[in-house]
C-alpha cells in the first residue's frame, strides 16, 4: 500500500499505456471480426474455415507471437506495434466465432419480418441483426478485454512499457509492494474494461430493460 | 533471416544435449501434462460436486474472476515468495508449476460445472427414478453428459499452461521458453524466433491431440447434441472462443 | 446480389493483405539495426536491465537536463546484446557502459586489462557511428561470488585455484552469461572451470538463490551491495578474465558534442564506492532510481 501511495503517478501513467495497448486492439479487432463473422454466417463453407483458423491463431502463446511479429511486420523488437498487432490477432481470433454465433442467434422470425418489410441485406444487418446481436457481442468483447489486459503485461519481457513493468521490476528488485501493486492495477483495469463494456451493452439495448420492466421474457442472445 | 532461423531449427547441434531442443521439448511437454493432469484431479471432482449439489457456486464465480489475474504477476509472486522456501533445483520448478496449476484449475472446474449444469433436469430425474444412487448418477449420467464441456475445459487449460510455461523461463523454469528468454538476452534472434515457432507448433499439436481425444471420449449419443449446441452458439468444443464457459467471466 | 460482390472483394483484400504482410517479411534481424541516428533534438538515455545501469541512466539524463539539454530515459531495455542495437538504430542516443565488456563485445579476442589501454583501444573497436566520452574512475566488474561456507569448503581464493573443484557447484547468472565470451565459455577456457549446472537468474532472485543454497556460486557485479550485506566471498579473478570495467558513456557519434560537457562532469565525480552507495539505495533500501540519481546529482553539485 505504501508503495502504491509513493508511486501512484507512475502507476497511472503505466495504466494509461496499458489501457491503450489493450483497448486499441480490442476496437480494431472487433471491427475486423465483424465482416469476418458475417462472412462465416453468410457462407456455410466459410464458417469452419474461419472458426478453425481463428482457433489456431489463439493457440499461439503470447510471448512467441510478440517475438515472431517483427519478422512478419519488419518492425524492431522494442516497437509497441508488435504488441498492438498481436493483441489485435487475439481479439479477432476470439471474436470471429462470437460474431458469427451472435448473428446466428437472431431469431429467424425477426429476420423474415425484416425481409418482408423490404429491408435489404446491408440495412437489415445494420438496423436489425447487429442490434439484436449486441448482448452476445458484448459478452464476447468482455472476454476479449479481460484476456487482453492480462496478456499485455507479458510485453514487459520484450521491453514494451506498461503495467507489466511493475511486475518485472518488483520481481527483479524483490519489492513485494510493487509486484502486488502491479497485479492489483491489472485487475482493476480489467474490471474497468468489463464494467465499461457492460454499461455500453446496456446503453445499446434499451429494449431489454423495457421488456424486463413489462415482465416479458427477454429475447435473449443464445449465449446470454 | 528466415534461412538463419531455419538453419537453427534443423542444426543437429540445436537438438542435442541437456539444453537442446529435444530436452527442452520433453521438459515442456512433461510440465504441461503433469500440471493439467493435476488440474483434472482437482477440478473435475470439484466441478461435479458443485454441479451435482448446486452448492458452492461462488467457487465457480471466483474461478472465473481469477482469470483476470495477470499470469506474469502470479508467476513472479510465487517465485518471489514460495521459491526461497524450497531447497535445491526444485526452487526454480515448483513455484512455476504451482502457478501453472492455479491457472489450469479454473477452466477445468468451470467447464465441468457448466457441463453438469447444462444437463436437462429430466435426464437426472430419470436416473434417480431408476433408483440410481447419487454416486452412480454422478458417474454414469452426469459425467458422461458433461464430457464435451469437461474436455473443452481441459483443452483451454492446456493452452493456457503451454503458453505460460513459456513465460516461466523468465523465473528459471526449463522448457522451450528458455530459447525465447535466453535468445532475447544474448541477442540471438534465430534462437528466439526458432523457440517461438517450436512453442507455437507444440501448442497446435497438443490442441489437435486433445481435439481428437475429445472426439473419442465423448459418448456417441452426445455427439449430435454437442454439435447442435455448438451451432446454437451456447457452448463450443473449441476452447478459443467466447462461447466457451471456461473462458467467459460473465455468467 | 449486387452488394455481395464488393464484400467478397473486401474479404479477399483483407485476407490477401495479411498474407502479403506475411510474405514480404523483411529479411532483416529484428534485434539488429539500421543506422539511423538523427541529429539535434532531445536525447533518450537508455539502460540495461539491472539497477546500476538504470540509476546511471537517470544520472546522465539529470545531468543533461541541468545543462539545458532536453533528455528522457528508456530504462530496462535488456542485456548489452539488445541495448547496443537500440543505440545503433537510434532508439536511444546514449547508454552507460563498461570499458572492458564493451571492447570484448566488439572484439571477442580482446585481452588488454590495463584500464587506460582498454579505454584507448575503444575508438578503434566501436562501430563508426558510436563513440565514448571520458571514462570515470568508477569500476564495476563481473565477479563470481560464493557464500562464506562454500568458500571455506572450497578452500580456494582465486578462480585458478577453483579450477576443477567447480564440478560440484551450480552457477546462477543472467541468461546471457551462458554464451558470452566473458561468461561460461571464458571461465572454461581461461580457468578450466566447468560448473555442474547453470541456472539463468538475475537481480534479487539470484541473490536469494545463493543465500538459500539453491545455487552455490553466482555471477554478480563487484559493486553489488548484496555482497557485503550477505557476507558473500568474491573469488579473485587472478587472470583478469573480467578485464577493466570503468563506467563510460557510450554515445551516438553525431550527438557526442551535445552531451560531452554534462556527461564528462558526471564521469569526473563517479567512484567505485559512490556506485556501491547508489546501488545500496536502490537495491537494499528500495528507493527509486530517479530519486537516488537526483540526490546524487545534487550532492555532487551537478543537479
Amino acid at each position: 500500500m505504501t508503495w502504491f501511495l509513493d508511486h501512484w503517478d507512475e502507476v497511472i501513467t503505466l495504466a494509461r499505456q496499458h489501457a491503450v495497448l489493450a483497448a486499441l486492439p480490442l476496437a480494431v479487432g472487433f471491427l475486423l471480426a465483424l465482416p469476418l463473422g458475417w462472412a462465416a454466417r453468410r457462407w456455410r463453407t466459410a464458417y469452419p474455415i474461419l472458426v478453425t483458423a481463428s482457433g489456431l491463431l489463439y493457440t499461439i502463446p503470447s510471448l512467441a507471437l510478440f517475438v515472431l511479429l517483427p519478422l512478419v511486420l519488419g518492425t524492431r523488437i522494442l516497437d509497441p506495434l508488435n504488441v498492438v498487432v498481436a493483441m489485435t490477432i487475439y481479439t479477432v481470433a476470439l471474436l470471429v466465432r462470437t460474431v458469427a454465433d451472435a448473428l446466428g442467434a437472431v431469431p429467424e422470425g425477426v429476420r423474415s419480418a425484416a425481409v418482408a418489410l423490404g429491408y435489404r441485406a446491408p440495412r437489415r444487418f445494420m438496423t436489425v441483426e447487429l442490434p439484436l446481436a449486441v448482448p452476445v457481442l458484448v459478452a464476447g468483447l468482455r472476454v476479449a478485454a479481460v484476456s487482453n489486459v492480462s496478456i499485455v503485461s507479458v510485453a514487459s519481457l520484450i521491453g514494451v512499457t506498461q503495467l507489466g513493468d511493475l511486475l518485472t521490476d518488483g520481481y527483479n528488485r524483490a519489492i513485494g509492494g510493487e509486484l502486488i501493486t502491479g497485479i492489483l492495477a491489472c485487475l482493476v483495469l480489467a474490471l474497468l474494461f468489463d464494467v465499461t463494456l457492460q454499461g455500453l451493452g446496456r446503453l445499446l439495448t434499451p429494449w431489454v430493460r423495457v421488456e424486463q420492466a413489462r415482465g416479458r421474457p427477454v429475447t435473449k442472445g443464445a449465449a446470454a | 533471416m528466415i534461412e538463419r532461423i531455419w538453419a537453427w531449427l534443423i542444426a543437429s547441434s540445436s537438438w542435442v544435449g541437456p539444453d537442446g531442443i529435444g530436452a527442452r521439448l520433453g521438459e515442456h511437454v512433461l510440465f504441461s501434462v503433469v500440471v493439467v493432469a493435476a488440474a483434472i484431479v482437482v477440478g473435475v471432482p470439484l466441478g461435479l460436486w458443485i454441479g451435482h449439489l448446486g452448492r458452492g457456486r461462488w467457487l465457480i464465480a471466483a474461478a472465473n474472476a481469477a482469470r483476470a489475474v495477470p499470469t506474469l504477476g502470479l508467476l513472479f509472486a510465487l517465485a518471489l515468495w514460495v521459491g526461497p522456501h524450497i531447497p535445491g533445483r526444485w526452487a526454480f520448478v515448483v513455484p512455476s508449476l504451482v502457478a501453472l496449476l492455479l491457472l489450469a484449475i479454473p477452466p477445468v472446474l468451470a467447464g465441468t460445472y457448466a457441463g453438469v449444469e447444462a444437463i436437462d433436469p429430466a435426464v437426472r430425474d430419470a436416473a434417480r427414478a431408476m433408483g440410481m444412487s447419487p454416486l452412480r448418477v454422478i458417474r454414469q449420467v452426469e459425467l458422461p453428459n458433461a464430457m464435451p464441456l469437461v474436455l473443452s475445459g481441459v483443452r483451454s487449460a492446456m493452452l493456457q499452461v503451454v503458453a505460460t510455461a513459456t513465460i516461466a523461463a523468465y523465473v528459471g523454469l526449463g522448457g522451450l521458453g528458455r530459447f525465447l528468454v535466453d535468445g532475447l538476452a544474448s541477442g540471438n534472434y534465430p534462437m528466439t524466433a526458432g523457440g517461438a515457432i517450436l512453442v507455437a507448433a507444440l501448442a497446435l499439436v497438443i490442441d489437435a491431440v486433445l481435439a481428437l481425444a475429445q472426439r473419442l471420449l465423448v459418448p456417441a449419443g452426445l455427439r449430435e447434441g454437442g454439435r447442435e449446441r455448438i451451432a446454437s452458439g451456447r457452448h463450443t468444443g473449441n476452447p478459443a472462443t467466447a462461447g466457451d464457459p471456461t473462458v467467459s467471466p460473465a455468467r | 446480389m449486387s452488394r455481395r460482390v464488393p464484400r467478397r472483394i473486401v474479404l479477399a483484400a483483407v485476407v490477401g493483405a495479411s498474407l502479403g504482410l506475411a510474405a514480404c517479411s523483411g529479411g532483416g534481424d529484428p534485434l539488429a539495426s539500421g543506422s539511423t541516428s538523427g541529429g539535434g533534438g532531445a536525447i533518450v538515455v537508455g539502460s540495461a536491465d539491472f539497477s546500476e545501469s538504470v540509476v546511471l541512466a537517470e544520472i546522465y539524463a539529470g545531468a543533461l537536463r541541468a545543462k539545458g539539454v532536453s533528455a528522457s530515459t528508456k530504462t530496462n531495455i535488456g542485456s548489452r546484446e539488445v541495448y547496443l542495437r537500440a543505440l545503433q538504430d537510434g532508439s536511444v542516443q546514449v547508454v552507460p557502459e563498461y570499458t572492458g565488456a564493451l571492447a570484448l563485445y566488439y572484439d571477442p579476442k580482446f585481452a588488454e586489462t590495463d584500464p587506460d589501454k582498454v579505454y584507448a583501444a575503444l575508438p578503434g573497436l566501436l562501430p563508426k557511428t558510436l563513440t565514448v566520452l571520458s571514462k570515470s574512475a568508477a569500476e564495476d566488474k563481473d565477479s563470481i561470488v560464493v557464500t562464506s561456507a562454500t568458500a571455506a569448503s572450497l578452500g580456494a581464493a582465486t578462480l585458478s585455484q577453483v579450477g576443477s573443484k567447480a564440478g560440484g557447484l551450480v552457477l546462477g547468472a543472467p541468461p546471457e552469461f551462458k554464451s558470452r565470451a566473458q561468461g561460461i565459455p571464458g571461465l572454461a577456457s581461461t580457468y578450466g572451470i566447468t560448473f555442474k549446472d547453470f541456472v539463468p537468474l538475475k537481480g534479487q532472485a539470484l541473490v536469494q538463490a545463493l543465500v538459500n543454497g539453491q545455487v552455490q556460486a553466482a555471477n554478480v557485479f563487484t559493486t553489488d551491495p548484496a555482497i557485503a550485506v550477505n557476507g558473500f566471498v568474491t573469488i579473485t579473478d587472478d587472470k583478469h578474465l573480467f578485464g577493466s570495467q570503468n563506467v563510460v558513456p557510450l554515445v551516438a557519434g553525431d550527438r557526442a558534442d551535445q552531451m560531452r560537457s554534462a556527461l564528462d562532469a558526471v564521469s569526473a565525480k563517479l567512484t567505485t564506492e559512490g556506485l556501491t552507495a547508489l546501488l545500496k539505495s536502490t537495491d537494499v533500501d528500495k528507493k527509486d532510481p530517479k530519486a537516488v540519481a537526483a540526490e546524487w546529482l545534487k550532492a555532487q553539485g551537478l543537479g
